[in-house]
């Protein structure tokens, strides 16, 4: 009996140390991760934006390397194989870490498509008024690239909180691997993964929400006169990430 | 250099290329059925019934929002596939309903996103000329909606291949289980390790990369049009 009334008591009798539990490693790991991978983006967005060409190869061969590589291999090859070179790391660093490394990557292009959609007039505007590129940057092209960004900000926020179950394979201690270990010993497949993933959506339902309202928005009204987004370029572009 | 030849041996090279036998074969089963279950369902939500539409609605946001690890989990243990299958046929079907569930729900979103971009004159002149509903979407705008969506279908394709390695939860032999089973043949040999892992972030690297490439060239001149054609207002604007 996969759904038995025995089974989801067990659920709800284990409900804190488990699922609890879990869901607030989640919580933490996606926050953490989010904060580095935002941290990344911004930096190797701006930069394969530069005119620099060192800093572009930089940020295009990140960007490659990370997206075309699963997580889980990189996962593995922290937890596996950075040990035996002398570099000891926790298992939580390294959760944090992969995941905020691997969406780091895909931030990266938002953000460069986010600064690709401001016109390039408005930093030659800067430029002429002798803001330097980081100034230029900061006070005037991400505040505008801002609005392009964050439908698709929050699309990937939702892929880092589902990606961060990944985690799970090399005993991250999150909601997925405590499900995995616990319905494993009493046997509760279903109720036990319908617990998870009913978690999986307490957390990423309001995200995905707010990736359709702020979609709505940018759709809406340019604020900021971004000719030359198209208009439907966000529905587009969301999805493909992640 | 010993220890190269004593990894990459004939038979652990056949036994890892098995392993991408297996991962490139989930990947292209699940691709393809979800392109199918996918451009149906974004159809529906677009242009269904109500009731079907909030059906489908669900399902995307069901999908969307949980991990697809644990869908894996999920139809590896609670899917009965009958005892008499053999147990590598058995891992491939439930690896790529898996993988279909999922990615069915992600490509219904996109070829939604790509059906929102045609315009709607398209279905007053095909319903001028006397086609139905169905006719329309699939003589004339769903072949037109599926063009405007292959960059961002074939990224998803680049994260189907990527994911597959999450089938290593349920010990599916694809790509990365047989890769650690050679590593363990090495009990831990550091040089054995790099040499594995490297061979097989190469493979995932080629594979992928080479769509992305793809994926960049289709969209670079829909782009530069793009960008000519907002030069060309600019006069009339000002």
């Amino acid at each position: 009996m996969p759904f038995g009334a025995e089974q989801w008591r067990r659920v709800f009798e284990d409900f804190g140390e488990v699922f609890g539990a879990g869901f607030l490693h989640t919580l933490e790991f996606s926050l953490l991760g989010l904060v580095l991978a935002l941290c990344i983006g911004i930096i190797l967005g701006v930069f394969s934006v530069s005119q620099l060409k060192i800093l572009r190869i930089i940020a295009r061969v990140y960007v490659e390397f990370f997206q075309n590589t699963p997580l889980f291999l990189q996962l593995i090859f922290m937890y596996n194989v950075l040990p035996s070179v002398g570099i000891i790391l926790d298992v939580f660093p390294i959760c944090v870490l992969g995941v905020g490394i691997y969406h780091g990557a895909y931030i990266s292009e938002v953000v460069r498509t986010g600064i690709e959609s401001v016109p390039k007039g408005q930093i030659e505007a800067a430029y002429s008024q002798g803001f330097s590129f980081g100034k230029a940057m900061r006070m005037i092209v991400l505040p505008q690239a801002f609005r392009v960004m964050m439908p698709m900000l929050a699309n990937q926020a939702v892929n880092l909180v589902k990606n961060t179950s990944v985690t799970a394979m090399i005993a991250g201690g999150e909601l997925m691997y405590l499900t995995d270990s616990w319905v494993g010993l009493y046997l509760c497949y279903g109720p036990g993964y319908l617990m998870a993933g009913a978690l999986y959506f307490v957390i990423n339902f309001p995200l995905v929400t707010l990736a359709k309202h702020l979609e709505k928005r940018a759709k809406l009204g340019p604020a900021v006169s971004h000719k030359k987004a198209p208009k439907e370029m966000p529905e587009v572009a969301v999805v493909e990430v992640s | 250099m010993e220890i190269f030849s004593q990894v990459f041996s004939k038979s652990n090279i056949a036994f890892m290329f098995q392993g991408i036998g297996m991962m490139l074969s989930v990947a292209v089963v699940a691709i393809l059925l979800s392109l199918l279950f996918g451009t149906i369902l974004g159809s529906v939500k677009s242009y269904g019934p109500k009731p079907l539409r909030v059906i489908v609605s669900v399902y995307i946001e069901i999908f969307r929002t949980t991990p697809n690890l644990l869908w894996i989990l999920i139809i590896y243990f609670l899917v009965p596939f009958g005892k008499e299958i053999p147990s590598m046929v058995k891992d491939f079907m439930s690896g790529s309903l898996a993988f279909t569930l999922f990615t069915s729900a992600v490509v219904a979103e996109i070829v939604r996103g790509g059906l929102n971009s045609i315009p709607k004159g398209q279905f007053e002149a095909a319903a001028s000329q006397g086609f139905s509903l169905f006719q329309t979407l699939k003589m004339i705008v769903l072949p037109q909606a599926l063009r405007v969506s292959i960059p961002a279908l074939l990224s998803q394709v680049i994260t189907v291949v990527k994911d597959t390695s999450l089938l290593a939860a349920v010990n599916i032999a694809e790509f990365t289980v047989n890769g650690r089973i050679v590593i363990a043949q090495f009990s831990g040999n550091a040089a054995a390790m790099f040499l594995v892992y490297g061979f097989m972030a190469l493979i995932y690297f080629a594979i992928c990369f080479t769509l992305s490439i793809c994926v960049r060239r289709l969209q670079h001149p829909k782009v530069i049009s793009e960008a000519k054609h907002s030069e060309k207002m600019l006069p009339s604007a000002q």
